[in-house]
C-alpha cells in the first residue's frame, strides 16, 4: 500500500507554482542549449530544402531511412498520454494523478516531433504537401483532383490530426482551474493573459462538473485514437506489397504495443527527471516508480510476444525475401550488432531488472532502464526500416545498403531538443503537475469523524 | 466519333515484347532513352551514390564458373502493369493508370513520398534526388516535347508517351489508320535497338487493309503459347505486366536454361 502525506493547499500552491513565478539560471542555461541543438537542426532542414534530399543517405533501394525511423519512434513516445491520461483515468488508478499532463504535454510534443520529422522533411517536395496546393489538410478541392484515399499517406495524416487535437483539449481543459489560481496569483500583463486563457473560471459548481464530464468524455473518446494511431502508422509499411518483410498482418498490433512499451517507458524517464529538475520528490514519490514499473513490465512482456509472433509468422511461410531480410538483420554486420543491441535493451536488461523492488524504486535505477527500453526501441524501427528496404530482391542490381548522412542525425537529434525545449518552455508557463488533481486526491484521502466513526470524505474512488 | 472509330480498330492498348535472344546488352536504348526523354546525365558520382537514373537499363548477369561462363543480359524497364502495386498507394494520385494501358506519372502532383517505389518489385522508378543539370553544350539538346523533372519527384519509363500523343493525335486529324511499327510511334529505345529485340504496338490492333494483328500482339500470343519462350518478369507476383521478355535460346543446349522464373522470378 501506498504511503500518503498529506499536504495543505497552500503548500501545494506554492510548490507547483514555484516554476511559474520563479525562473532559475539553469533554466535560461537549458533553454539556450536545447535551442541551439534545435536551430542547428533547423539549418540542416534549410540546407536539405535548399539542396534537395540528395544530402541524407537514402538511395536505391533504400528510399526510407532515418526520417522514417524517427517518425515512427516519436508516434510511438505519443501513446504515453494516451495511456495514462485516459486508460488509468478509465480504470481509475490512483497513481496517475501527478504525471497525467506531464504525459499529454509529452504527447503533444512528441506528436510535433513526429509531424517534424515526415512529413515535412521526408517527402521531396514539402512545400507541395503544404503549401500553397496542400496535399491533405486542408485539401484544395478546388482542383478536381481527390486525394487516394487507398493510400495510407492519406490516413496518416486524419489519425495524427484527430490524436494532436484530442491531446491538446485534454491539456486545455485540465488547466483550467490551475490557470485560475495563476491568475489570482499573478499582477499585470500576466493577469490579463492568464484571465483570458482561463475563460472565466470561477469555480462555481457548475464549471467543476462541466470540467470532469468533459475530461471523462474526452478520455472515452479518445480510446479509439489508442488503436487507431500506430494501426495506421503500421500500415504505412504493413500495405506494401512490394516490400515482403512489411507485408504482415501482424504489424499493427505489433506497433501499438511497441509504443506503448516505448511510451509508458518515456514517462517514466520523465517521472524521472521531473524530481530531479523541479524538486517534485513531494508528489512523484518511489510509489508512483513501483505502480509504474509493475506497468512496465506487464507491458514489456507482451511486446517481447508480439515481437516473438512477429517472427514466426515472418519464418513459418518460409518466403525467400522474408528469409534473406531475417538473414541481413541477424547475421550481417553491422545490422546484426544494432540487432543483439535492441533486443538486450528493450528488453532483456529492463524487464529483468523491474522485477526487483529495489529497481522499481530506485529513480537512477528506472532512469537508466527506460532510457535503455527507447535506445532498443529506435533501433527496432530502425531495424524494420532499412533491412526490409535493402533485402536482396531478385534484381541484384538494386542491391545496396544505407547509411544516415550528417544532416539526417542533426535533425533527427534536433526533434530530440525540441522535445526538451517543449517541455521546459511548457513547464515555465503552466503547471507541470496537475494542481486540482493533487488537491482532489487529498481530499478523497481526508477521513471525517461522525460520531466515533472516521469515514472517508468522498466515495468518489 | 464514328469516322474516328473506323480508323482505329477500337480501344488501343500499349504493349512491349523483348526478345532476350536478339538482346546483345549493346545500351543502345539506353542512350537513346536517355536523350529523348530528358533524363539528366548519370556521372560516375551517381552511379556510386546508386542514384543514377536509368528509365531502361540493361542488367548483366553471369551463369556458370569461368570456362564456361555466359553472359546473360535483360533490359529492364517499367512492366507498365496492369496490376500495378504502384498506383494504390500514391497518396496524391500522382501516378495512375490511364485507359490506354499504360501507368502514368504526372509529375506536377508528385509529392515525392517514395510509397510507389518501395511497391515496385522491379525497381524501376527513379527519384530525383538531385536537381537535374546538363553541361551548357547539352541544354540545347533538350527535348521540347518532354518535361525537365525538379528535384524532389518520380519518374519513370512512359513508354514515350510523347511520342504516342503525337502520332496518334496527327492519324486521328488526318482520318488515316496507325501503322504498326511506325518509328514516328514508337518508344526511342524500340527504334534504337539494332537487333529488333524490342518490339512495341498496340494489342488491339487490327489493320484495316489485311486485317493483320500487330506485331506485338502475334508476338505475344505465340510466345505465351505452351511451347513459347515469353514469359512475364516475376509473373507469379501477379502484377500482370504489359511487357512480355521472350526467353534466350542456348546454342548448345537446344532448350534455354535462362530467363524463366528460377533465375529472376
Amino acid at each position: 500500500m501506498q504511503e500518503h502525506v498529506q499536504l495543505d493547499q497552500k503548500e501545494i500552491n506554492k510548490d507547483l507554482l514555484d516554476t511559474i513565478f520563479h525562473t532559475p539560471m539553469w533554466w535560461y542555461l537549458a533553454v539556450t542549449f536545447f535551442g541551439v541543438v534545435f536551430l542547428i537542426g533547423a539549418s540542416a532542414f534549410g540546407y536539405l530544402l535548399n539542396q534537395g534530399l540528395g544530402v541524407t543517405g537514402l538511395n536505391r533501394p533504400v528510399f526510407w531511412g532515418a526520417y522514417v525511423v524517427n517518425f515512427v519512434f516519436w508516434i510511438g513516445i505519443s501513446h504515453a498520454g494516451i495511456m495514462i491520461s485516459a486508460i488509468l483515468r478509465l480504470t481509475q488508478a490512483e497513481w496517475r494523478r501527478p504525471i497525467t499532463r506531464a504525459a499529454e504535454v509529452l504527447t503533444v510534443f512528441a506528436l510535433t516531433a513526429a509531424l517534424m520529422a515526415a512529413p515535412l522533411v521526408h517527402t521531396g517536395r514539402p512545400w507541395r504537401a503544404f503549401l500553397p496546393t496542400p496535399w491533405i489538410l486542408p485539401y484544395d478541392f478546388a482542383r478536381g483532383i481527390w486525394p487516394n484515399i487507398r493510400s495510407p499517406f492519406v490516413w496518416d495524416p486524419m489519425a495524427i490530426s484527430t490524436y494532436l487535437v484530442a491531446s491538446s483539449l485534454f491539456i486545455f481543459i485540465a488547466l483550467l482551474p490551475d490557470l485560475a489560481i495563476i491568475r489570482d496569483r499573478s499582477t499585470g500583463l500576466r493577469r490579463v493573459i492568464y484571465s483570458f486563457l482561463c475563460l472565466g473560471w470561477r469555480g462555481t459548481p457548475r464549471q467543476w462538473k462541466l470540467q470532469i464530464v468533459a475530461g471523462i468524455l474526452l478520455s472515452a473518446l479518445v480510446l479509439p485514437v489508442f488503436v487507431s494511431v500506430h494501426s495506421i502508422v503500421s500500415w504505412d509499411f504493413a500495405v506494401q506489397i512490394g516490400t515482403e518483410g512489411w507485408h504482415s498482418t501482424i504489424f499493427a498490433p505489433y506497433f501499438i504495443i511497441g509504443a506503448i512499451h516505448s511510451g509508458v517507458a518515456a514517462v517514466a524517464t520523465l517521472m524521472a527527471v521531473m524530481v530531479w529538475v523541479w524538486k517534485l520528490h513531494k508528489y512523484i514519490t518511489p510509489d508512483h516508480f513501483d505502480a509504474i514499473g509493475r506497468l512496465l513490465i506487464v507491458v514489456g512482456l507482451t511486446w517481447f510476444f508480439f515481437f516473438f509472433l512477429e517472427w514466426v509468422f515472418a519464418l513459418y511461410t518460409l518466403e525467400d525475401p522474408e528469409i534473406a531480410m531475417r538473414k541481413l538483420q541477424v547475421f550481417q554486420w553491422p545490422w546484426s550488432g544494432m540487432f543483439a543491441v535492441f533486443l538486450i535493451t528493450s528488453f532483456i536488461i529492463p524487464v529483468t531488472a523491474w522485477l526487483f523492488r529495489a529497481v522499481r524504486r530506485s529513480l537512477l535505477w528506472m532512469f537508466i532502464t527506460t532510457i535503455l527500453v527507447n535506445v532498443g526501441m529506435w533501433l527496432e524501427r530502425f531495424l524494420i526500416i532499412v533491412p526490409g528496404l535493402m533485402r536482396r530482391t531478385h534484381l541484384v542490381f538494386d542491391w545496396g545498403s544505407y547509411q544516415p548522412s550528417i544532416i539526417e542525425l542533426l535533425m533527427v537529434i534536433a526533434t530530440f531538443a525540441w522535445l526538451c525545449l517543449g517541455m521546459l518552455v511548457f513547464s515555465k508557463i503552466f503547471p507541470l503537475v496537475p494542481l486540482f488533481d493533487i488537491k482532489e486526491a487529498m481530499i478523497n484521502r481526508e477521513k471525517i469523524k461522525i460520531g466515533r466513526k472516521e469515514i472517508p470524505a468522498s466515495i468518489r474512488e | 466519333m464514328s469516322d474516328n472509330s473506323v480508323k482505329t480498330s477500337g480501344k488501343r492498348k500499349w504493349s512491349m515484347a523483348v526478345d532476350i535472344d536478339k538482346c546483345t546488352g549493346c545500351q543502345a536504348c539506353v542512350v537513346a532513352c536517355q536523350s529523348e526523354n530528358n533524363i539528366p546525365i548519370n556521372t560516375e558520382d551517381l552511379f556510386k551514390q546508386r542514384r543514377a537514373i536509368q528509365w531502361i537499363r540493361i542488367e548483366r548477369y553471369w551463369e556458370g564458373e569461368f570456362p564456361n561462363a555466359k553472359v546473360r543480359f535483360i533490359p529492364l524497364l517499367c512492366q507498365h502493369c496492369d496490376n500495378a502495386p504502384c498506383e494504390p498507394v500514391c497518396p496524391v494520385y500522382a501516378t495512375y493508370h490511364n485507359q490506354e494501358g499504360l501507368n502514368v506519372q504526372v509529375y506536377n502532383r508528385c509529392i515525392g513520398s517514395r510509397l510507389c517505389v518501395n511497391n515496385c518489385p522491379y525497381h524501376i522508378r527513379f527519384f530525383n534526388f538531385w536537381e537535374p543539370s546538363w553541361t551548357d553544350s547539352l541544354k540545347n539538346q533538350l527535348n521540347p516535347d518532354v518535361t525537365v523533372r525538379s528535384r524532389g519527384i518520380m519518374e519513370k519509363c512512359t513508354f514515350c508517351i510523347q511520342r504516342i500523343r503525337r502520332t496518334t493525335r496527327e492519324s486521328d486529324k488526318n482520318n488515316q489508320q496507325l501503322k504498326d511499327g511506325d518509328r514516328r510511334l514508337n518508344p526511342a529505345c524500340v527504334n534504337a535497338c539494332p537487333t529488333d529485340a524490342l518490339v512495341f504496338g498496340d494489342l488491339n490492333y487490327v489493320d484495316l487493309d489485311t486485317g493483320e494483328k500487330s506485331k506485338v500482339a502475334k508476338l505475344k500470343e505465340e510466345s505465351l503459347s505452351k511451347n513459347g519462350r515469353g514469359y512475364k518478369l516475376m509473373g507469379e507476383l501477379g502484377t500482370e505486366p504489359n511487357v512480355t521478355y521472350l526467353k534466350k535460346v542456348d546454342a548448345d543446349s537446344g532448350h534455354s536454361s535462362h530467363g524463366g522464373d528460377s533465375s529472376h522470378g
